[in-house]
C-alpha cells in the first residue's frame, strides 16, 4: 500500500491504494469520478483517456503511483458549472455519440488533439489522431463532425477569455 | 494484475540499485508494454523500478556527427523535436507513426529498445542508421545489440541510458501498419552513409525481430533507386506468418517498403 498525492480536477486529493492500482481505478473506486470508463482492458480503445501534466494519456496504462504528483483532469472537471466545455457541446449539438460510452475519452482526446494542433485541424489530422479511440455505435463521422466544430468554438472562446 | 511494488528513483544509480535487491525486478519506463503484459498476468514483477522520471534520462542533444536521444525521450518528444526533424526528419516521421497519440505521450525509445518486440518500429531506426545504444555500464553497438525476439544484449539490471543516431547521406522509413495493433505488419528503414555504404533493416517480418536485408543493401548501393528493386526477390524463409499474412506477403512487403522508404529519403 502507498498514499499517493496528486491532483485532479484542481484539487489535492490523497489515497491509500495498493501498488498495483491502474490510474482509472483510483479515479473511478477511490475518488468516485465514474466518467472515465474502462473498455477494453488492452490499452487499445481509448475510453479511460484522461489528462495527466496537460497531456491526453490512457489511464488504464498507468499505474497510480506513475501519476503521483501529477495534474489530472478528467471528463467531470471541464465544464464550468453548467457550462459545457466546447468540446462536450459540439459532441452534443453534432450528435457525436449514441451510447456514451467511450465518449469521455473521445472528448478527452479531442481537446488535446485541438490544443496540439489550434486553427490549422482538418479533418484527416482528426481521423488520424483519433485512432486510439474506438467507438462501436457512430461509424465515427458525427465524432469528425464534433470535434472540427469545436476546435472553431475553442478558439472562439479562448479569444474571449 | 498481480501484487507488485513501486519505486520512483531519481537517479539512474539509485534505479540500478533498487533493482538488485528486488527478487524480480523490472525497470518501468513509459509502461505501454509492460503496463499491459502485467494486466494479462503475462508477466509478475516483484518490484517496479519507475525510471521515466530520472532527469538525466530525459532529453534530446545534438552531438558531433548526429544526435544523441536519452532513454526515457517519449515518442511524442521525439517527433516533435526540432533539432531531431532537422537531423534525421525520417526518425521524428517514424516516432509520430509509433502506437496512436496518447502512447506516444508515454512510450519511451529506451523502453521501446529493451523490449525488442518483433513488430516495433524503433529497433528499426537504430539497426539502419547504425546508432549506438548508451547504458550505464557502456556502448553497444546495434549490430550487436539486438538477439532475436524480445532478446537484447542488456544484463539483467542494465538500464539503458541513451542512444547516439549519426546523421547519413539518406534516411527513410515507411511502414505498412497493422490496422488493428498499430505494430508494424511490416516496417523498413534504410540509409546511406557518407561513405556510400547502404543498411536496410526490416521490423515486422522476420520471426527473430528486426533484421538486416542484405539482398536490398546490394541493390541499392549499385543504384540507390526505387526502381532498383524492381528485380529483387526477398527470401520468405523465416519470416513471420500469422492470419495478418503470410510469410511470402511479409517478403513481398519488405520490398515494397524499402522502395517506398527510398522514395521518402530522395
Amino acid at each position: 500500500m502507498s498514499t499517493i498525492k496528486l491532483t485532479v480536477n484542481g484539487k489535492a486529493v490523497s489515497a491509500d491504494v495498493e501498488d498495483r492500482t491502474l490510474l482509472v481505478h483510483l479515479l473511478r473506486e477511490n475518488l468516485n469520478l465514474t466518467g472515465t470508463h474502462v473498455g477494453c482492458d488492452t490499452s487499445q480503445c481509448g475510453a479511460c483517456v484522461v489528462h495527466i501534466d496537460g497531456r491526453a494519456v490512457k489511464s488504464c496504462t498507468v499505474l497510480a503511483g506513475q501519476a503521483a504528483g501529477s495534474n489530472v483532469t478528467t471528463i467531470e472537471g471541464i465544464s464550468k458549472g453548467d457550462e459545457l466545455h466546447p468540446m462536450q457541446a459540439a459532441f452534443r449539438d453534432n450528435h457525436g455519440l449514441q451510447c456514451g460510452y467511450c465518449t469521455p475519452g473521445m472528448i478527452m482526446s479531442s481537446i488535446d488533439i485541438v490544443n496540439r494542433h489550434g486553427g490549422k485541424l482538418d479533418e484527416e489530422t482528426v481521423r488520424q489522431e483519433l485512432e486510439g479511440n474506438i467507438c462501436r455505435c457512430t461509424g465515427y463521422h458525427n465524432i469528425v463532425k464534433a470535434v472540427l466544430d469545436a476546435a472553431g468554438r475553442m478558439k472562439v472562446s479562448q479569444a474571449a477569455e | 494484475m498481480y501484487e507488485t511494488t513501486y519505486h520512483r528513483p531519481s537517479s539512474v544509480d539509485e534505479a540500478v540499485a533498487l533493482f538488485g535487491k528486488g527478487k524480480e525486478a523490472k525497470f518501468l519506463a513509459g509502461g505501454q508494454t509492460l503496463l499491459p503484459v502485467m494486466k494479462q498476468r503475462l508477466a509478475a514483477p516483484s518490484d517496479v523500478i519507475d525510471v521515466a522520471r530520472i532527469k538525466e534520462l530525459i532529453g534530446i542533444e545534438p552531438t558531433g556527427d548526429g544526435i544523441m536521444i536519452k532513454a526515457a525521450t517519449t515518442h511524442y518528444d521525439v517527433a516533435t523535436s526540432g533539432t531531431v526533424q532537422k537531423a534525421i526528419p525520417a526518425l521524428a516521421y517514424l516516432a509520430s507513426l509509433i502506437g496512436d497519440p496518447a502512447v506516444r505521450y508515454r512510450g519511451t525509445i529506451g523502453g521501446s529498445l529493451a523490449n525488442n518486440d518483433p513488430a516495433a518500429d524503433y529497433p528499426a531506426a537504430v539497426l539502419a542508421l547504425g546508432a549506438t545504444v548508451k547504458t550505464n555500464k557502456r556502448s553497444i553497438s546495434a549490430d550487436d545489440f539486438f538477439k532475436g525476439l524480445f532478446s537484447t544484449a542488456l544484463d539483467d539490471g542494465e538500464i539503458i541510458t541513451a542512444v547516439s543516431f549519426p546523421v547519413q547521406a539518406k534516411a527513410g522509413y515507411s511502414k505498412f501498419n497493422n490496422p488493428a495493433s498499430r505494430f508494424a505488419l511490416t516496417g523498413v528503414f534504410v540509409a546511406r552513409t557518407p561513405a556510400g555504404d547502404v543498411r536496410v533493416a526490416a521490423t515486422g517480418a522476420s520471426q527473430n525481430g528486426v533484421m538486416r536485408v542484405p539482398v536490398i543493401e546490394a541493390a541499392l548501393k549499385a543504384n540507390w533507386s526505387a526502381g532498383a528493386l524492381d528485380s529483387i526477390k526477398v527470401s520468405d524463409s523465416g519470416m513471420l506468418a500469422d492470419i495478418h499474412g503470410s510469410a511470402a506477403y511479409r517478403a513481398n512487403l519488405v520490398k515494397v517498403m524499402a522502395q517506398r522508404a527510398v522514395t521518402a529519403a530522395g
